[in-house]
């Protein structure tokens, strides 16, 4: 029997195949876009619409490579620092912050019972609602963007990491206090390294909604940073920065979520993913 | 009532909402003991398991073991499960010394190591036979391997009573056989008292020094027809020979005869044996009267 070797339910085809596909759609935009590119610069040389890759280039060198002139900073790296930092630090305590509350929602009623309908209700108000007050109370500092990343990710993750928690088998829980464990012994021996991996799942999930909340917040109210660069360069049409721009932010994030599913292939072998 | 008793129950009532689940449960395990509960599914022996576990309480009733209230999960107890017994996330032997670094109260230090507790974990796997699997990952062990390592995990705290809750279930005919000679072998070597529930009457027969049955499937005086509430009663109590004999023990007819006797006693909703008439000649076999029994008796 001859299985097809790309069409159809019984596909299989060797990895060479499988890369030439995978290529594919890339190249197809990318082709499309030289093509509507080259056909708009004939008609009108000075086009700004879609510039060529030439002019790509250029605003690169210009904005990663050469010192600003006002500043003597070079920008993209500028940028990307800031956005990271307010990144790194609204995730990573929206993260700390699920974890641990998330695990105590879900090991104690006590804490369950308290808490869990109040931040079922809090995922529930749209962040960029709230935006404004975000603003207003604690100014348009590092403080306000990092709030708002913070908000946007936390209730998800404390979600997330609350029926991970559920997901733990009883009997586990009551072969460890069998075992002589206490109750913090069994939160944080026993149910925690349990949801870590599934914990980590779920930070690569948020990663998009990060991302979303930092350039709002950045578009709106910022003096450096990816999203406040694109927003800036927006008004002159400097679409050879935006796109660049557009491709370092995915590149970023590409690398961050791979990042973060090889810690778990790595560190959490014993884990399989259901 | 004997003093020896391990594990002392007495008038134990266990009801969820208005059903009755355990009807008037008294038993008692004497130290030593290997003592198997089958029952018909329904008939509450899982509920009993857990009272003893201290996972539930009973809705009325004394469930005492050495001569103390059981309380929540502890070390009193150890337990053995069909499955989720191991921790995924550790390896057999991390299962296996969990228990020491509980009680020690290094839980929370990664880098405590007690040589000690090493090789005592070492010497409960060679036990199991599973000492060259100690650096694998439950995960990649065959369910038979598993639940040796469960065993040998609970075993290291030396619970005074080893609870299990149909711990071969899950196997395959012919490691469940294996196992079952295994846990006979380490029962008289080491000298536990188990306390063994499982739904399947072959296995129930063959280990253990005590069998138990305890059944839905019984009438009493106090009328027959689904109004009256009855639940699971122990209706029948075996002394059963107390050493290791080969699985072929199986085919022989006294053993074939005991289970049949078993399931008529235990297992038929049609066949109906009153209270009075139950099987408890066991030394250890006990009831506490009713006040209607007590004046019958009196009169």
């Amino acid at each position: 029997m001859r299985k097809p070797l790309i069409f159809g339910l019984h596909a299989e085809h060797p990895l060479w195949v499988k890369v030439v596909l995978a290529l594919l759609p890339f190249l197809l935009v990318i082709g499309l876009y030289s093509y509507a590119s080259h056909q708009r610069h004939q008609e009108n040389p000075s086009d700004k619409l879609l510039p060529t890759a030439d002019q790509m280039v250029d605003a690169v060198e210009r904005v990663a490579l050469t010192p600003d002139r006002r500043t003597g900073e070079y920008l993209l790296w500028q940028d990307t620092i800031s956005s990271l930092k307010r990144l790194f630090i609204g995730l990573g305590l929206a993260t700390l912050c699920a974890l641990i509350i998330g695990l105590n929602i879900g090991v104690f009623p006590g804490a369950s019972s308290s808490l869990a309908p109040f931040i079922t209700t809090f995922s529930m108000i749209p962040p960029l609602a709230i935006l404004p007050i975000l603003f207003i109370s604690f100014g348009v500092g590092e403080v306000g963007k990092i709030a708002l990343i913070f908000i946007g990710t936390f209730p998800l993750m404390a979600r997330d990491t609350f029926m991970a928690v559920k997901k733990v088998p009883k009997e586990q829980i009551t072969k460890a206090l069998t075992l002589g464990a206490s109750e913090l012994a069994v939160t944080y021996k026993v149910v925690l390294p349990q949801v870590m991996p599934k914990v980590i799942s779920s930070l690569r999930l948020s990663l998009g909604a990060a991302w979303l909340f930092l350039i709002a917040a950045e578009a709106i109210a910022a003096t450096d940073g990816l999203g406040y660069r694109i927003f800036l360069v927006r008004r002159y049409l400097s679409m050879d920065i935006i796109i660049p721009y557009v491709l370092w932010i995915t590149c970023l994030g590409f690398f961050m979520d791979y990042g973060l599913r090889l810690l778990i292939r790595k560190r959490y072998t014993w884990y399989q993913a259901d | 009532m004997n003093a020896n008793a391990k594990i002392h129950i007495e008038d134990v009532y266990k009801s969820y909402n208005s059903k009755v689940v355990l009807d008037n449960i008294d038993l008692s395990v004497s130290a030593g003991e290997f003592c198997t509960v089958v029952g018909p599914s329904g008939c509450g022996k899982s509920t009993l398991l857990r009272l003893i576990l201290g996972q539930e309480s009973a809705s009325s009733g004394k469930v005492l073991i050495d001569g103390k209230q059981v309380e929540t999960p502890n070390t009193q107890r150890g337990i053995v499960y069909q499955k989720y017994s191991l921790f995924p996330n550790r390896t057999v032997l991390e299962n296996v010394l969990m228990g020491k670094l509980f009680t020690e109260g290094q839980w929370w230090n990664p880098f405590y190591k007690n040589k000690q507790h090493i090789e005592e974990a070492m010497s409960y796997l060679e036990r199991v036979r599973l000492a060259d699997a100690a650096h694998k990952y439950p995960n990649e062990l065959s369910g038979g391997m598993q639940q040796r390592v469960a065993i040998a995990q609970a075993l290291i705290m030396q619970p005074p009573v080893l609870l299990m809750d149909e711990p071969f279930g899950a196997l395959d005919p012919d490691t469940r056989d294996d196992l079952q000679l295994f846990l006979l072998e380490l029962w008289e070597k080491e000298n536990l008292t188990i306390f063994f529930v499982t739904h399947d009457l072959t296995e129930a027969c063959f280990v253990g020094s005590r069998l138990l049955v305890l059944s839905q499937y019984y009438t009493d005086d106090r009328g027959i027809g689904h109004d009256v509430n009855r639940g699971g009663k122990i209706v029948a109590d075996y002394a059963l020979p107390s050493v290791a004999s080969a699985t072929t023990i199986k085919e022989s007819k006294e053993f074939q005869d005991l289970i049949h006797a078993v399931r008529a006693q235990g297992f038929s909703p049609d066949v109906l044996q009153h209270a009075k008439d139950f099987n408890l000649k066991h030394t250890d076999s006990w009831q506490s009267l009713s006040n209607e029994e007590r004046t019958e008796l009196s009169v």
